[in-house]
């Protein structure tokens, strides 16, 4: 085929290269203002008077002698303990992947090799609890948790965020392990492995794009969870999302709104590298589904 | 999954059928050297042997689900009897709180939904025609609004949009009036907040329509060419039927993620002007009094409104499981 058939005309290029612009303008830009805002004071970030301060930092000069200041960084990871948050946040999400890529590869497994009717039913049931808001399941957790005296500290909160995870885990892994022949862990039965040897030579070396692409995607989902991790953790126990939070809530004065706002820019680092190293697995998991249905 | 899932819902049931147990008031009589007085007094004794012998607190059943924070037909029934006109009555519907709440939810997903769509699929139709190079980059910028956590999205579009914030300036230069706030009128709330989802979820559809796009039969393009088609009639008639099935499952997940619209009124601080089904769950909950059955009673209405949105597909899906068995 010729590639001349496909080329655009000049006016349909520029108007599609515009367009590219004008997307990645929406798409990046808030982050990098923001990025560069966190260095400022609040006056600058904003400027009621003029709003080329926030990029020149004219206020940041006249109280820090220079145009980036680390004061809100400092505010927030010292004075109020975000690193805390940070530290519980990993802990969380550590525990979260690790638990639910462990049920969900066993079970994904399971699922995809028996031929019964219920495997079909245990997926719609996913599915269905899949699209449920999870607020909506917190409010079932609360009672026993305030009654058994378990609420506040992070084990529960790692369950309830697994409970959560575990149908669009089931739901992944299962329709990856589809994709992986049959005939290659009944080639290993006969050769004698027991199903379990089958599934632990043959099946767990061949595994790891899909678990890899499960595994980011629950991370992402624990870390960017704020409906229960607001409600099921006490204060001191706080993940960062509910911690920014409350910063809005509680410190409305003068500065202190930077704080929130180097929070929000520490927060969102990790996900910039994530989305850096994994966009390949993430593209791909996106369109696992899709491509299938 | 059944312990976790399954069971705290039975427990969201469960909770929104009872109320919190009256205290028992118990009348004594104090008897002083000045004669004696009657005192109503709490009986704490015998309210902590209620709450012991009923944990869940009194049955009440559906009572939770008519009263005026939920379904509240009374209010509905009066407000019917009393109309002048309909416009009059769906504004007296409009001021109960899950109707308030309801008709937001609906209105943000039915708008998001299709807008998300479109944008996505422009965006990967112009991406698709971009160098193999730039794809990369662009891709990668593209999916940022999608993987930041969804609070932190909204705060930071929240400070570019407060009235001394870059684009709030930018704005009221715009429009001329220095008064203006988005904060301020419901309105320009709705259109911020469903500004945000559209941002937020746009890069999804784009991911999807894009990978569609790479499976795109190039003889099919090729023989459309041939018989003469223009670039606007190769993407009518051969590439929106390829993507079709690809719309729908981005439409699907769409609609139960839209319908779950939440973060964004915390992190915009929206709640005067927009509530939402998840949002006023979590109000209930929430707070000093943590009002846990009115908040189990919206939580069933809201896993009743997803069934509703998603009974289509699980019928689809149904039939289809019937034709391969």
């Amino acid at each position: 085929m010729s590639a001349k058939a496909f080329k655009q005309p000049p006016m349909l290029r520029l108007a599609s290269s515009i367009f590219i612009i004008v997307w990645l303008i929406l798409a990046a830009f808030p982050f990098f203002w923001t990025l560069w805002g966190s260095f400022k004071v609040e006056l600058d970030f904003f400027s009621k008077a003029d709003w080329r301060n926030a990029l020149t930092g004219a206020r940041t000069v006249a109280e820090h002698g220079s145009a980036f200041t680390t004061n809100g960084y400092e505010g927030a990871w010292v004075q109020e303990e975000f690193w805390r948050a940070v530290l519980n946040t990993f802990i969380v999400c550590f525990f979260v992947v690790t638990i639910s890529l462990t049920f969900g590869t066993l079970g994904g497994y399971a699922l995809s090799r028996s031929g019964f009717r219920y495997t079909f039913w245990l997926l719609i049931a996913a599915l269905i609890f899949r699209a449920m808001p999870p607020i909506t399941l917190v409010s079932g957790y609360l009672l026993p948790f305030f009654e058994w005296n378990l609420w506040g500290i992070l084990p529960t909160t790692i369950i309830v965020l697994v409970a959560i995870n575990q149908p669009f885990t089931l739901w992944m892994l299962h329709s990856f392990f589809q994709k992986i022949p049959k005939e290659l862990d009944e080639s290993a039965k006969v050769d004698g492995c027991s199903q379990f040897q089958a599934f632990r030579h043959v099946i767990i070396p061949v595994m790891w794009p899909g678990v890899i692409t499960t595994g980011l995607f629950s991370f992402l989902l624990a870390y960017n969870d704020f409906a229960v991790t607001s409600m099921l953790l006490s204060k001191e126990n706080q993940t960062m999302v509910p911690k920014i939070a409350s910063f809005l809530g509680t410190t409305q004065t003068e500065g202190n709104v930077m704080f929130a706002v180097a929070a929000v820019v520490s927060a969102t680092a990790p996900l910039f590298v994530l989305v850096m190293f994994f966009q390949r697995q993430i593209v791909s998991g996106l369109t696992q589904g899709a491509v299938k249905g | 999954m059944l312990l976790f899932i399954a069971l705290p819902i039975v427990s969201v049931v469960m909770q929104s059928l009872y109320t919190p147990h009256k205290q028992v008031i118990k009348v004594v009589e104090n008897c002083g050297p000045f004669g004696c007085k009657e005192a109503t007094t709490v009986d704490q004794t015998a309210t902590e042997q209620l709450r012991k012998e009923q944990p869940l607190g009194q049955f009440s059943g559906l009572k939770i689900y008519l009263d005026r924070g939920h379904l509240a037909t009374k209010e509905i029934a009066e407000a019917w009897s009393t109309r002048s006109s309909l416009g009059d009555f769906f504004s007296a519907v409009g001021n109960l709180p899950f109707y308030r709440a309801l008709s937001f939810t609906l209105t943000y997903t039915f708008v998001v939904t299709p807008l998300l769509i479109i944008l996505g699929f422009i965006i990967a139709i112009a991406v698709n025609s971009l160098h193999r190079h730039l794809k990369g980059l662009v891709i990668f910028f593209s999916l940022l609004p999608m993987i930041v956590t969804p609070l932190i999205g909204s705060l930071i579009l929240f400070w570019m949009v407060d009235s001394r914030g870059i684009l709030g300036s930018a704005l009221q230069w715009l429009v001329n009036n220095p008064d203006l706030s988005l904060k301020a009128s419901t309105e320009l709330t709705w259109i911020m907040l469903m500004v945000y989802g559209v941002w937020h979820s746009a890069p999804f559809a784009f991911v999807v329509f894009y990978a569609g796009l790479q499976t795109l039969p190039q003889d099919a393009l090729e023989s459309s060419m041939i018989d003469g088609a223009t670039r606007w009639q190769q993407i009518r008639y051969v590439i929106i039927p390829h993507l079709m099935p690809l719309v729908t499952f981005v439409a699907l997940i769409q609609l139960m993620d839209n319908f779950r619209v939440f973060e964004p009124i915390v992190g915009f601080n929206a709640e005067a002007h927009a509530q939402s089904l998840s949002w006023i769950i979590f109000n209930d909950l929430g707070g000093e009094t943590r009002l846990l059955s009115s908040a189990a009673t919206t939580s069933v209405l809201t896993i009743i409104g997803v069934a509703i949105l998603l009974s289509p597909v699980l019928v689809k899906t149904w039939q289809d499981f019937k034709v391969k068995t």
